[in-house]
Protein backbone atom coordinates (compact mmCIF):
# COMPACT_ATOMS: atom_id res chain seq x y z
CA UNK A 1 0.00 0.00 0.00
CA UNK A 2 3.36 2.07 1.03
CA UNK A 3 4.14 4.55 -2.31
CA UNK A 4 7.82 4.29 -0.48
CA UNK A 5 10.41 4.07 -3.12
CA UNK A 6 7.76 3.81 -5.64
CA UNK A 7 8.73 6.97 -8.50
CA UNK A 8 11.01 7.22 -10.74
CA UNK A 9 13.48 10.10 -10.24
CA UNK A 10 11.77 12.93 -12.15
CA UNK A 11 11.92 16.88 -11.17
CA UNK A 12 8.39 16.10 -9.54
CA UNK A 13 8.71 13.20 -7.36
CA UNK A 14 11.96 14.77 -6.12
CA UNK A 15 10.44 18.05 -5.56
CA UNK A 16 8.05 16.09 -3.62
CA UNK A 17 10.21 14.28 -1.87
CA UNK A 18 12.25 17.69 -0.90
CA UNK A 19 8.87 18.75 0.84
CA UNK A 20 8.38 15.45 3.15
CA UNK A 21 11.89 15.66 4.08
CA UNK A 22 11.57 19.06 5.25
CA UNK A 23 8.32 17.98 7.14
CA UNK A 24 10.19 16.05 8.35
CA UNK A 25 12.90 17.49 9.54
CA UNK A 26 11.51 20.64 10.81
CA UNK A 27 9.46 18.66 13.44
CA UNK A 28 12.09 16.28 14.93
CA UNK A 29 11.08 14.95 18.26
CA UNK A 30 13.45 13.90 20.29
CA UNK A 31 13.76 11.28 22.56
CA UNK A 32 15.55 12.13 25.91
CA UNK A 33 18.02 9.47 26.54
CA UNK A 34 19.70 11.31 29.08
CA UNK A 35 22.24 9.02 31.24
CA UNK A 36 24.40 10.89 32.79
CA UNK A 37 25.85 14.56 33.16
CA UNK A 38 25.20 15.36 29.22
CA UNK A 39 21.77 15.11 29.82
CA UNK A 40 22.08 18.66 32.08
CA UNK A 41 23.61 20.17 28.46
CA UNK A 42 20.59 18.40 26.95
CA UNK A 43 18.02 19.48 29.02
CA UNK A 44 19.70 23.30 29.04
CA UNK A 45 20.16 22.61 24.89
CA UNK A 46 15.88 22.56 25.14
CA UNK A 47 15.69 25.88 27.66
CA UNK A 48 15.57 29.44 27.23
CA UNK A 49 18.76 30.34 26.10
CA UNK A 50 19.86 27.86 23.96
CA UNK A 51 16.29 27.07 22.65
CA UNK A 52 15.70 23.66 20.50
CA UNK A 53 11.72 24.27 20.29
CA UNK A 54 12.45 27.20 17.67
CA UNK A 55 13.31 24.03 15.71
CA UNK A 56 10.24 22.20 15.99
CA UNK A 57 11.89 20.00 18.34
CA UNK A 58 10.20 18.84 20.95
CA UNK A 59 11.30 16.43 24.11
CA UNK A 60 9.35 13.14 24.77
CA UNK A 61 9.47 10.45 27.33
CA UNK A 62 8.34 7.32 25.20
CA UNK A 63 10.30 5.78 22.04
CA UNK A 64 6.65 5.17 20.45
CA UNK A 65 6.11 9.33 19.43
CA UNK A 66 9.43 10.68 19.06
CA UNK A 67 11.90 10.26 15.18
CA UNK A 68 15.40 10.76 17.06
CA UNK A 69 16.72 9.40 20.46
CA UNK A 70 19.86 11.65 21.96
CA UNK A 71 21.78 8.97 23.79
CA UNK A 72 23.34 11.55 26.20
CA UNK A 73 25.88 10.28 28.76
CA UNK A 74 27.73 7.17 29.69
CA UNK A 75 25.98 3.31 28.66
CA UNK A 76 26.73 0.76 31.06
CA UNK A 77 26.19 -2.77 29.93
CA UNK A 78 23.19 -2.77 31.87
CA UNK A 79 21.79 0.19 29.93
CA UNK A 80 23.01 -1.08 26.64
CA UNK A 81 20.74 -3.86 26.51
CA UNK A 82 17.46 -1.80 27.07
CA UNK A 83 18.90 0.87 24.67
CA UNK A 84 18.29 -1.73 21.96
CA UNK A 85 15.13 -2.31 22.98
CA UNK A 86 14.18 1.29 23.25
CA UNK A 87 15.29 1.99 19.76
CA UNK A 88 13.77 -1.06 18.72
CA UNK A 89 10.37 -0.08 19.96
CA UNK A 90 10.61 3.67 18.00
CA UNK A 91 8.77 3.75 14.65
CA UNK A 92 10.50 4.19 10.99
CA UNK A 93 11.86 7.06 10.23
CA UNK A 94 14.04 7.00 12.72
CA UNK A 95 17.56 8.57 13.62
CA UNK A 96 19.96 8.70 16.56
CA UNK A 97 22.40 10.92 18.30
CA UNK A 98 25.59 10.27 20.55
CA UNK A 99 25.99 13.20 22.41
CA UNK A 100 28.97 13.27 24.53
CA UNK A 101 32.21 11.72 24.72
CA UNK A 102 30.72 8.87 26.69
CA UNK A 103 28.21 7.62 24.39
CA UNK A 104 30.60 8.34 21.45
CA UNK A 105 33.05 5.78 22.70
CA UNK A 106 33.33 5.00 26.14
CA UNK A 107 34.79 8.60 27.38
CA UNK A 108 36.27 8.84 30.03
CA UNK A 109 35.11 5.41 31.19
CA UNK A 110 36.65 3.57 28.17
CA UNK A 111 38.12 1.21 30.51
CA UNK A 112 35.97 0.55 33.43
CA UNK A 113 34.58 -3.26 33.30
CA UNK A 114 30.55 -2.07 33.44
CA UNK A 115 30.96 0.67 30.56
CA UNK A 116 29.85 -0.16 26.93
CA UNK A 117 32.22 1.78 24.64
CA UNK A 118 30.17 3.91 22.64
CA UNK A 119 26.37 3.63 21.65
CA UNK A 120 27.53 2.57 18.38
CA UNK A 121 27.54 -0.88 19.45
CA UNK A 122 24.28 -1.54 20.09
CA UNK A 123 22.53 1.07 17.82
CA UNK A 124 23.28 2.58 14.41
CA UNK A 125 24.26 6.38 14.96
CA UNK A 126 23.33 8.86 12.55
CA UNK A 127 25.41 12.25 13.65
CA UNK A 128 28.16 12.08 16.62
CA UNK A 129 28.69 15.33 18.92
CA UNK A 130 31.53 15.12 20.41
CA UNK A 131 32.70 16.91 23.85
CA UNK A 132 32.58 16.10 27.83
CA UNK A 133 29.89 18.06 27.85
CA UNK A 134 29.26 19.34 24.28
CA UNK A 135 27.60 22.70 24.58
CA UNK A 136 24.01 23.49 24.15
CA UNK A 137 25.68 25.15 20.78
CA UNK A 138 27.54 22.04 19.81
CA UNK A 139 24.32 19.77 20.46
CA UNK A 140 22.12 22.22 18.44
CA UNK A 141 25.33 22.20 15.59
CA UNK A 142 24.90 18.17 15.54
CA UNK A 143 21.19 18.43 15.37
CA UNK A 144 21.28 20.42 12.44
CA UNK A 145 23.73 18.55 10.44
CA UNK A 146 20.68 15.45 11.24
CA UNK A 147 18.59 18.05 9.61
CA UNK A 148 20.69 18.34 6.73
CA UNK A 149 20.82 14.76 6.22
CA UNK A 150 17.39 14.23 6.15
CA UNK A 151 16.63 16.95 3.49
CA UNK A 152 18.99 14.99 1.26
CA UNK A 153 17.04 11.41 1.68
CA UNK A 154 15.44 9.99 -0.97
CA UNK A 155 11.87 7.98 0.13
CA UNK A 156 9.21 8.67 -2.60
CA UNK A 157 12.23 8.11 -5.34
CA UNK A 158 13.20 4.51 -6.07
CA UNK A 159 16.91 4.14 -4.79
CA UNK A 160 19.29 2.61 -7.20
CA UNK A 161 20.78 0.58 -4.04
CA UNK A 162 18.40 -1.54 -1.54
CA UNK A 163 16.73 -0.08 1.03
CA UNK A 164 18.53 0.14 3.94
CA UNK A 165 16.23 -0.55 6.77
CA UNK A 166 17.52 0.93 10.29
CA UNK A 167 18.35 -2.37 12.08
CA UNK B 1 29.09 14.08 76.36
CA UNK B 2 29.93 11.27 74.71
CA UNK B 3 33.05 8.53 74.66
CA UNK B 4 36.15 8.50 73.09
CA UNK B 5 37.03 5.45 71.56
CA UNK B 6 38.93 3.97 74.32
CA UNK B 7 35.67 4.49 76.43
CA UNK B 8 34.01 2.37 74.15
CA UNK B 9 37.01 -0.25 73.77
CA UNK B 10 36.96 -0.62 77.38
CA UNK B 11 33.03 -1.46 77.28
CA UNK B 12 33.44 -3.98 74.81
CA UNK B 13 36.16 -5.75 75.77
CA UNK B 14 34.31 -6.00 79.34
CA UNK B 15 31.23 -7.53 77.35
CA UNK B 16 32.21 -9.43 74.35
CA UNK B 17 35.82 -10.01 76.00
CA UNK B 18 38.61 -11.61 72.86
CA UNK B 19 36.18 -11.19 70.08
CA UNK B 20 37.35 -7.23 69.85
CA UNK B 21 41.10 -6.07 68.81
CA UNK B 22 42.95 -3.18 69.80
CA UNK B 23 42.34 -0.34 68.50
CA UNK B 24 44.30 0.97 65.80
CA UNK B 25 44.34 4.46 63.86
CA UNK B 26 43.21 8.12 65.49
CA UNK B 27 40.99 10.55 65.75
CA UNK B 28 37.29 9.20 64.18
CA UNK B 29 39.13 6.96 62.03
CA UNK B 30 40.23 4.26 65.24
CA UNK B 31 39.05 1.27 64.27
CA UNK B 32 38.57 -1.79 66.14
CA UNK B 33 38.42 -5.19 65.01
CA UNK B 34 35.86 -7.47 65.55
CA UNK B 35 35.54 -11.82 64.70
CA UNK B 36 33.65 -11.58 62.18
CA UNK B 37 31.04 -14.28 63.16
CA UNK B 38 30.25 -12.43 66.57
CA UNK B 39 29.88 -8.87 64.56
CA UNK B 40 25.78 -9.44 64.62
CA UNK B 41 26.08 -9.35 68.64
CA UNK B 42 28.14 -6.77 68.85
CA UNK B 43 26.37 -4.34 66.47
CA UNK B 44 23.17 -4.95 68.99
CA UNK B 45 25.23 -4.41 71.67
CA UNK B 46 26.89 -1.09 70.65
CA UNK B 47 23.13 0.10 69.42
CA UNK B 48 21.02 -0.70 72.32
CA UNK B 49 23.40 0.27 75.31
CA UNK B 50 22.02 3.61 76.62
CA UNK B 51 25.67 4.66 77.14
CA UNK B 52 27.05 4.13 73.52
CA UNK B 53 24.02 4.62 71.39
CA UNK B 54 24.86 4.44 68.18
CA UNK B 55 21.64 4.70 66.35
CA UNK B 56 23.31 5.13 62.89
CA UNK B 57 25.07 3.24 60.57
CA UNK B 58 27.03 5.91 58.75
CA UNK B 59 28.84 3.43 55.74
CA UNK B 60 29.07 0.02 55.00
CA UNK B 61 31.50 -1.35 52.56
CA UNK B 62 34.25 -3.93 52.30
CA UNK B 63 37.61 -3.66 51.48
CA UNK B 64 39.62 -6.74 49.39
CA UNK B 65 43.03 -7.49 50.79
CA UNK B 66 44.61 -10.67 49.11
CA UNK B 67 47.71 -10.55 50.65
CA UNK B 68 46.44 -10.96 53.78
CA UNK B 69 43.95 -13.11 52.63
CA UNK B 70 40.66 -11.74 53.79
CA UNK B 71 37.91 -9.71 52.97
CA UNK B 72 37.32 -6.92 55.25
CA UNK B 73 33.96 -5.62 55.82
CA UNK B 74 34.24 -1.91 57.60
CA UNK B 75 31.49 -0.43 59.80
CA UNK B 76 30.74 3.61 59.91
CA UNK B 77 28.91 3.85 63.17
CA UNK B 78 27.20 7.80 64.92
CA UNK B 79 25.18 7.92 67.65
CA UNK B 80 23.10 10.68 67.46
CA UNK B 81 22.31 10.85 71.23
CA UNK B 82 26.02 11.26 72.15
CA UNK B 83 28.00 12.62 68.83
CA UNK B 84 30.71 10.39 69.25
CA UNK B 85 31.88 8.17 66.18
CA UNK B 86 33.27 4.33 65.92
CA UNK B 87 34.30 2.27 63.16
CA UNK B 88 34.30 -1.43 63.15
CA UNK B 89 36.53 -4.26 61.11
CA UNK B 90 35.71 -7.65 60.20
CA UNK B 91 37.75 -9.58 58.63
CA UNK B 92 36.24 -12.21 56.46
CA UNK B 93 38.69 -15.46 55.27
CA UNK B 94 38.69 -14.59 51.48
CA UNK B 95 37.93 -18.04 49.64
CA UNK B 96 34.43 -17.70 51.23
CA UNK B 97 33.67 -14.81 52.68
CA UNK B 98 30.61 -14.97 55.40
CA UNK B 99 29.67 -12.25 57.61
CA UNK B 100 26.40 -12.36 59.64
CA UNK B 101 24.01 -9.29 58.73
CA UNK B 102 23.42 -6.54 61.00
CA UNK B 103 20.47 -5.54 58.45
CA UNK B 104 17.95 -6.44 61.10
CA UNK B 105 19.69 -3.81 63.53
CA UNK B 106 20.29 -0.87 61.06
CA UNK B 107 18.33 -0.81 57.74
CA UNK B 108 20.34 1.17 56.07
CA UNK B 109 22.29 -2.60 55.97
CA UNK B 110 20.02 -3.80 53.32
CA UNK B 111 21.71 -2.05 50.59
CA UNK B 112 25.05 -1.53 51.44
CA UNK B 113 25.25 -5.42 52.30
CA UNK B 114 23.62 -6.11 48.40
CA UNK B 115 26.50 -3.52 47.11
CA UNK B 116 29.09 -5.31 49.24
CA UNK B 117 27.69 -8.92 47.92
CA UNK B 118 27.75 -7.56 44.68
CA UNK B 119 31.08 -6.27 44.30
CA UNK B 120 32.93 -8.17 47.03
CA UNK B 121 31.08 -11.70 46.84
CA UNK B 122 30.66 -11.55 50.57
CA UNK B 123 27.45 -13.18 51.98
CA UNK B 124 25.32 -12.15 54.38
CA UNK B 125 23.38 -14.90 56.39
CA UNK B 126 20.05 -13.79 57.17
CA UNK B 127 19.78 -11.03 54.82
CA UNK B 128 16.82 -10.45 53.27
CA UNK B 129 16.86 -10.12 50.20
CA UNK B 130 20.50 -10.64 48.81
CA UNK B 131 20.92 -10.19 45.68
CA UNK B 132 22.94 -8.09 43.07
CA UNK B 133 22.48 -4.44 42.96
CA UNK B 134 24.37 -2.65 40.84
CA UNK B 135 26.00 -4.96 38.17
CA UNK B 136 23.48 -6.87 36.08
CA UNK B 137 21.82 -9.75 37.59
CA UNK B 138 23.22 -11.93 35.35
CA UNK B 139 26.95 -10.72 35.64
CA UNK B 140 29.72 -13.04 36.19
CA UNK B 141 32.23 -12.72 38.91
CA UNK B 142 32.75 -9.84 41.47
CA UNK B 143 34.11 -6.58 39.59
CA UNK B 144 36.03 -4.97 43.23
CA UNK B 145 38.07 -8.25 43.66
CA UNK B 146 41.43 -7.52 42.76
CA UNK B 147 41.77 -10.93 40.78
CA UNK B 148 38.54 -9.94 38.34
CA UNK B 149 39.30 -10.68 35.10
CA UNK B 150 37.00 -8.58 32.88
CA UNK B 151 35.01 -10.79 30.66
CA UNK B 152 35.51 -10.41 26.85
CA UNK B 153 32.15 -9.62 25.94
CA UNK B 154 28.43 -9.74 27.43
CA UNK B 155 25.21 -10.51 25.72
CA UNK B 156 26.84 -9.78 22.67
CA UNK B 157 28.35 -6.21 23.24
CA UNK B 158 32.64 -6.66 23.76
CA UNK B 159 33.89 -4.72 26.07
CA UNK B 160 36.98 -3.26 24.51
CA UNK B 161 37.42 -0.51 21.55
CA UNK B 162 39.89 -0.46 19.56
CA UNK B 163 41.61 3.09 19.77
CA UNK B 164 40.35 5.36 17.00
CA UNK B 165 43.83 7.04 17.27
CA UNK B 166 45.39 3.97 15.64
CA UNK B 167 46.45 4.82 11.98
CA UNK C 1 -37.34 24.17 11.08
CA UNK C 2 -34.65 26.35 13.31
CA UNK C 3 -31.69 24.25 12.18
CA UNK C 4 -31.24 22.44 8.55
CA UNK C 5 -30.05 18.87 8.77
CA UNK C 6 -28.30 19.52 5.32
CA UNK C 7 -25.89 21.64 7.31
CA UNK C 8 -25.14 18.86 9.62
CA UNK C 9 -24.70 16.06 6.62
CA UNK C 10 -22.00 18.61 5.20
CA UNK C 11 -20.28 18.76 8.44
CA UNK C 12 -20.30 15.00 8.72
CA UNK C 13 -19.39 14.76 5.45
CA UNK C 14 -15.93 16.71 5.54
CA UNK C 15 -14.83 15.69 8.70
CA UNK C 16 -15.03 12.16 7.49
CA UNK C 17 -12.94 13.52 4.46
CA UNK C 18 -10.70 15.43 5.93
CA UNK C 19 -10.00 12.59 8.68
CA UNK C 20 -9.31 10.11 5.68
CA UNK C 21 -7.28 12.13 3.66
CA UNK C 22 -4.90 12.85 6.58
CA UNK C 23 -5.15 9.27 8.11
CA UNK C 24 -4.58 8.07 3.94
CA UNK C 25 -1.81 10.26 3.24
CA UNK C 26 -0.16 8.57 6.00
CA UNK C 27 -1.03 5.18 4.81
CA UNK C 28 0.44 5.78 1.41
CA UNK C 29 3.80 7.87 2.58
CA UNK C 30 4.71 5.72 5.79
CA UNK C 31 7.43 2.67 6.02
CA UNK C 32 6.28 -0.33 7.93
CA UNK C 33 8.90 -2.29 9.16
CA UNK C 34 7.53 -4.36 11.71
CA UNK C 35 9.81 -6.32 13.29
CA UNK C 36 9.41 -8.32 16.57
CA UNK C 37 11.04 -6.09 19.02
CA UNK C 38 8.88 -3.40 17.52
CA UNK C 39 6.11 -4.55 18.74
CA UNK C 40 6.36 -5.81 22.17
CA UNK C 41 4.74 -3.93 24.91
CA UNK C 42 6.71 -0.58 25.91
CA UNK C 43 8.21 -1.12 29.23
CA UNK C 44 10.82 1.74 29.59
CA UNK C 45 13.16 -0.99 28.04
CA UNK C 46 12.55 -3.99 30.41
CA UNK C 47 11.74 -6.59 28.91
CA UNK C 48 7.31 -7.23 29.57
CA UNK C 49 6.90 -9.85 31.80
CA UNK C 50 2.89 -10.76 32.17
CA UNK C 51 0.01 -9.51 30.41
CA UNK C 52 -1.15 -5.80 30.21
CA UNK C 53 -4.90 -7.02 30.80
CA UNK C 54 -4.65 -6.26 34.46
CA UNK C 55 -7.29 -6.25 37.13
CA UNK C 56 -8.09 -2.72 37.65
CA UNK C 57 -9.67 -0.79 41.10
CA UNK C 58 -12.78 -1.03 41.16
CA UNK C 59 -12.69 2.58 42.41
CA UNK C 60 -12.51 3.38 39.11
CA UNK C 61 -16.08 2.20 38.31
CA UNK C 62 -17.63 3.69 41.20
CA UNK C 63 -16.24 6.94 40.13
CA UNK C 64 -17.41 6.74 36.49
CA UNK C 65 -20.61 5.60 37.59
CA UNK C 66 -21.68 8.05 39.47
CA UNK C 67 -20.34 10.80 37.17
CA UNK C 68 -22.19 9.39 34.58
CA UNK C 69 -25.64 9.59 36.57
CA UNK C 70 -25.29 13.37 37.26
CA UNK C 71 -24.08 13.98 33.64
CA UNK C 72 -27.42 12.63 32.34
CA UNK C 73 -29.07 14.72 35.37
CA UNK C 74 -27.44 18.13 34.11
CA UNK C 75 -28.87 16.79 30.12
CA UNK C 76 -32.33 16.73 31.67
CA UNK C 77 -32.10 19.93 32.73
CA UNK C 78 -31.10 21.85 30.04
CA UNK C 79 -33.91 21.14 27.94
CA UNK C 80 -36.08 22.97 31.31
CA UNK C 81 -33.51 25.79 30.90
CA UNK C 82 -34.75 26.00 27.11
CA UNK C 83 -38.22 26.79 27.95
CA UNK C 84 -38.10 28.08 31.30
CA UNK C 85 -39.15 31.63 30.48
CA UNK C 86 -41.87 30.85 28.34
CA UNK C 87 -43.26 29.08 31.13
CA UNK C 88 -42.98 32.06 33.00
CA UNK C 89 -44.50 34.10 30.95
CA UNK C 90 -47.03 31.94 31.10
CA UNK C 91 -47.62 32.60 34.86
CA UNK C 92 -46.32 28.59 35.56
CA UNK C 93 -43.07 29.23 36.54
CA UNK C 94 -43.36 28.37 40.13
CA UNK C 95 -44.86 24.62 38.93
CA UNK C 96 -41.57 24.47 36.96
CA UNK C 97 -39.23 25.21 39.64
CA UNK C 98 -40.96 23.20 41.56
CA UNK C 99 -40.49 20.12 39.47
CA UNK C 100 -37.28 20.68 38.95
CA UNK C 101 -35.95 21.26 42.24
CA UNK C 102 -37.74 17.97 43.08
CA UNK C 103 -35.88 16.47 40.52
CA UNK C 104 -32.60 17.27 41.65
CA UNK C 105 -33.47 17.00 45.15
CA UNK C 106 -34.03 13.23 44.38
CA UNK C 107 -30.80 12.90 42.97
CA UNK C 108 -28.83 14.66 45.31
CA UNK C 109 -30.54 12.72 47.88
CA UNK C 110 -28.47 9.94 46.02
CA UNK C 111 -25.25 11.84 46.38
CA UNK C 112 -25.41 12.65 50.10
CA UNK C 113 -26.03 8.37 50.26
CA UNK C 114 -23.06 7.57 48.49
CA UNK C 115 -20.83 9.65 49.94
CA UNK C 116 -21.65 9.04 53.39
CA UNK C 117 -21.55 5.50 52.64
CA UNK C 118 -17.65 5.84 51.86
CA UNK C 119 -17.78 4.75 48.34
CA UNK C 120 -16.29 8.51 46.81
CA UNK C 121 -12.94 7.84 48.76
CA UNK C 122 -10.12 7.40 47.06
CA UNK C 123 -8.14 5.78 49.09
CA UNK C 124 -9.39 2.93 51.49
CA UNK C 125 -7.49 1.17 53.91
CA UNK C 126 -8.27 -2.20 55.99
CA UNK C 127 -7.01 -2.43 59.41
CA UNK C 128 -4.08 -4.93 59.60
CA UNK C 129 -1.64 -6.44 62.31
CA UNK C 130 1.54 -4.71 60.94
CA UNK C 131 0.38 -0.91 61.77
CA UNK C 132 2.44 -1.98 65.10
CA UNK C 133 5.30 -1.11 65.67
CA UNK C 134 6.77 -4.25 67.89
CA UNK C 135 9.90 -5.04 67.73
CA UNK C 136 11.13 -1.93 66.85
CA UNK C 137 13.27 0.66 68.74
CA UNK C 138 11.83 3.77 70.42
CA UNK C 139 12.27 7.05 68.60
CA UNK C 140 15.06 9.08 70.34
CA UNK C 141 15.42 12.66 70.42
CA UNK C 142 18.77 14.24 69.55
CA UNK C 143 20.47 15.38 72.34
Amino acid sequence: MSLINTAPEMALTAKVDDLLNWTRKSSLWYMMFGLACCAIEMMQTGGPRADLERFGMAPRATPRVSDVIIVSGTLTLKMALRTKLLYDQMPEPKYAISMGSCANCGGLFQLAYSVCDGVDKVIPVDVYVPGCPPRPEALTEGLLKLQEKIQSERWLVRKTEPVGVRA
Amino acid sequence: MGCDAAQIHARLVERFGDAIGAPTGQGRDTALAVAPERIAEVARFLRDDSDLAFDCLSNLSGVDYPKLGCIQVVYHLFSYRYRHWIVLKANAQRDDPVVPTVSGIWSHADWQEREVFDLLGVRFPGHPDLRRLLMPEDWPGHPLRKDFVEPEEYHGISTSRESLLKA
Amino acid sequence: MHFHFANALVFFGFGLLLCGLMLGLGLLLRPSNPNPNKLTTYECGEPPSGSAWINFNIRFYLIALVFVIFDVELAFIYPVMAVYKDWVARGVGGVALLEIVTFVGILAVGLIYVWAKGDLAWLRRLATDTDTREGQPDARRAA
